[in-house]
């Protein structure tokens, strides 16, 4: 008696199955049904709605009603270019996003390179809980806290009384501030930054003949660089669209100002300056991915 | 696919979606476009008053407010305060839903949506708003209670056009002079300590492009061949005198406050780190509520001041048009209207409140009564480019005194 080999029927053809194998056959239509959403959602959603808020740049507003007129036009364009408050207003921001940025920098790496290579575990969490918890406080309690200290009989004008200094100007005032909010986020990256420098990389050097402060500039630095780099995207674009910190603590307008106050009478103006940060971030981008910033985040 | 392939697919996929994003735009332009030369220099008969859905008669309009149940109001922060709204919702069943307006410029995007059936609107809004036809003219033979409203008023440029008016008046303030006691002059009555450099460094002044008109009425008294008469309808030789007044002024301000920081001026007073400037009736009210008060002076000095003269309006595609029309008469009746005055520290604008206030001096304290005290205050109205004389339309429109505001500021 011979046996039959036993044949598997084919599973029965349920919408389910027919689906399945459809996705098998075809990886393009598998992953344009994964993408599909998400990619909708970017592109109408976020894309769309920078689209349709930049092309009113090249609109204008009538000038009593200060209604949108949907003209063509690059008369904006020609605004910001011919008056020079505009270019003032935004080589200021770049500036104060530059200091910011620095200050930022030249305070975080110590206290990065303190948690990740010096402090025990134990004191590395108090550390991170420490940096971490003035991000859960309210912006505006931090931001009307540190209106107070820089004020006339404020913490930070009494600090400075015995060296016979007044309390700092408007502009010092701003970039203390901004240096202050920002900081943590120039922290955590340098601080992932340090802690992935292998340890055998340091003690090669030190195998080498090295000591520890050529091991520092050699090794250390220049593979924490992308990272202090990758931080600086944080606070230099942050100091540069902000627009409630210098309201509160200067006199003087920023780009975030100018386009707050522009956005409701005159909405085109205030999209086509919106194109200054869009240009600038979009170069410092480049020039962050060029310096490794973006494998290091 | 290849890899290049691939990049070379999703750059023509973003280009399709711009194009057809800009084409989609420039489609809705040219429908947009009549719309817009429409607006402005419409004249408006009696028969506009009439609103879809609204009542004929003050019984009926209480009637259909019952079925409304709602109104939807954009305000000054404060203006609906529960004190006064919520006897309003139990006299008409309509419950009050409020948006605040962070300036005039944002009432009138507001009102632009239509998603509100009225607006309580500063003098440098009203205009726009009429002639964006966001608003209808009131019948005030339905807000019974207009008649008891000061003339001084009525009828005013800011919320009258071509002889129909479009609000109802909700009250008016000045914006005046504050000093420190201690660090000016006793007999101090003129706005010269902020202009001529005397405080340098300690000025406290309001930030926004209307306070230009502060500049130009310290001019009139001043610079009388400038040939000022009103503030606000400015030409280009007083426009350029006043914006390089304000020019020179800029770098002895020690802090602008406006809308949402007015409480910080309280603070630098206190400090001293402001000694001059101009302020709202409600800030020296707050300062003299400090303890120990902050040792100033307020009041409006000789040159005149500007002010505000506040209008209620209808929208004029108003979801609930009955709530609305009750809540313009509700507003101005002599209890609420009374209520409001004092919250705010300004005048009342129905004679009959004066007799309601808290404090009976009220109207004594803020010349609500003395017409003569308001004639030198000129309230916000709109810079628009016809002068309203025989200038013609060579004014300086808005949209320049906001741009002069920006290069100003620097």
């Amino acid at each position: 008696m011979s046996s039959v080999p036993r044949v598997e029927p084919p599973p029965r053809a349920t919408p389910g199955r027919r689906l399945s194998s459809f996705f098998h056959r075809h990886p393009f239509g598998r992953a344009a049904s994964l993408l599909a959403a998400p990619i909708g959602w970017l592109v109408v959603v976020y894309l769309g709605s920078l689209v349709l808020l930049l092309m009113a740049a090249f609109w204008e507003t009538e000038p009593f009603t200060n209604d949108v007129v949907r003209n063509w036009n690059l008369d904006n364009f020609r605004r910001l270019l011919e008056q020079d408050v505009y270019r003032d207003v935004a080589l200021r921001t770049i500036t104060m996003a530059g200091l910011v940025t620095i200050a930022d920098a030249v305070l975080a790496f110590p206290i990065a390179y303190y948690m990740a290579r010096v402090a025990r575990p134990r004191t590395r969490e108090i550390l991170v809980v420490a940096i971490l918890t003035p991000l859960w406080a309210s912006y505006l309690v931090k931001a009307f806290a540190w209106n107070a200290m820089l004020g006339n009989d404020g913490f930070i004008g009494w600090l400075l009384e015995p060296f016979g200094i007044g309390p700092p100007g408007d502009s010092v005032g701003l970039w203390l501030t901004f240096t202050y909010f920002w900081l943590p986020f120039m922290i955590l990256p340098v601080f992932t930054g340090l802690e992935r420098i292998p340890n055998s990389l340091l003690e090669a050097s030190g195998d080498l003949g090295a000591r520890s402060l050529r091991t520092f500039w050699k090794v250390t630095l220049p593979l924490a660089f992308p990272a202090v780099v990758a931080g600086s995207i944080f606070t230099f674009s942050l100091t540069l669209g902000d627009f409630i910190l210098p309201t509160l603590i200067a006199n003087e307008q920023f780009i975030g100002t100018v386009i707050y106050n522009e956005r409701s009478a005159g909405l085109p103006l205030a999209a086509a300056f919106a194109m200054v940060p869009i240009i600038v971030m979009t170069v410092y981008l480049v020039v962050a991915r060029r310096l490794g910033a973006f494998r290091a985040l | 696919m290849s890899k290049a392939r691939w990049r070379k697919a999703r750059w023509v996929g973003l280009a399709v979606y711009c194009c057809v994003a800009l084409l989609a735009a420039t489609s809705c332009g040219s429908d947009d476009d009549d719309d817009g030369s429409a607006g402005g220099g419409t004249t408006t008969t009696a028969a506009d008053t009439q609103i879809a859905g609204l009542g004929p008669t003050l019984e009926e309009i209480k009637q259909k407010a019952r079925e409304e149940g709602e109104v939807n109001l954009v305000i000054w922060a404060g203006y609906a305060d529960k004190s006064w709204a919520k006897p309003f919702t139990q006299q008409t069943g309509c419950k009050v839903v409020t948006k605040d307006g962070a300036s005039s410029d944002d009432m009138v995007d507001l009102m632009g949506t239509g998603a509100y059936d009225g607006v309580s609107a500063s003098g440098d809004a009203t205009l726009r708003l009429i002639a964006r036809e966001d608003v209808a003219p009131v019948n005030f033979d339905l807000t019974p209670n207009y008649a008891d409203v000061f003339p001084g008023l009525k009828d005013k440029s800011y919320n009258t056009v071509d002889g129909v008016g479009y609000g109802v008046p909700h009250g008016r303030g000045p914006n005046l002079l504050v000093f420190r006691k201690d660090k000016l002059p006793a007999g101090t009555d003129s706005w010269a300590p902020v202009w001529d450099g005397s405080q340098a460094g300690k000025l406290s002044i309001y930030d926004n492009p209307i306070y230009i008109a502060d500049a130009a009425v310290y001019l009139m008294a001043t610079q009388p061949d400038l040939g000022i008469e009103n503030p606000y309808k400015l030409d280009q030789k007083q426009f350029d005198a006043a914006v390089d007044l304000l020019k020179e002024q800029k770098p002895q301000i020690a802090k602008y406050w406006d809308g949402t920081t007015y409480a910080d001026q309280v603070t630098t007073f206190k400090s001293g780190e402001t000694t001059v400037g101009t302020t709202w009736p409600y800030q020296t009210n707050l300062m003299a509520a400090e303890k120990p008060p902050v040792p100033v002076t307020s009041l409006k000095p000789k040159e005149g001041t500007t002010g505000w003269s506040d209008t209620w309006m209808i929208a004029k595609n108003a979801a609930h048009p009955n709530c609305m029309y009750l809540w313009l008469n509700y507003i101005i009746s002599p209890e609420a209207n009374a209520k409001v005055a004092e919250y705010f520290g300004e005048a009342p604008s129905n004679s009959k409140a004066c007799a309601l206030t808290k404090d009976a001096n009220h109207c004594d304290t803020y010349h609500a009564t003395d017409e003569a005290w308001w004639e030198d205050v000129y309230y916000w109205d709109t810079p628009t480019t016809d002068c309203g004389d025989d200038r013609g339309e060579v004014c300086k429109a808005y949209e320049d005194w906001k741009a002069a505001w920006t290069e100003i500021k620097g």
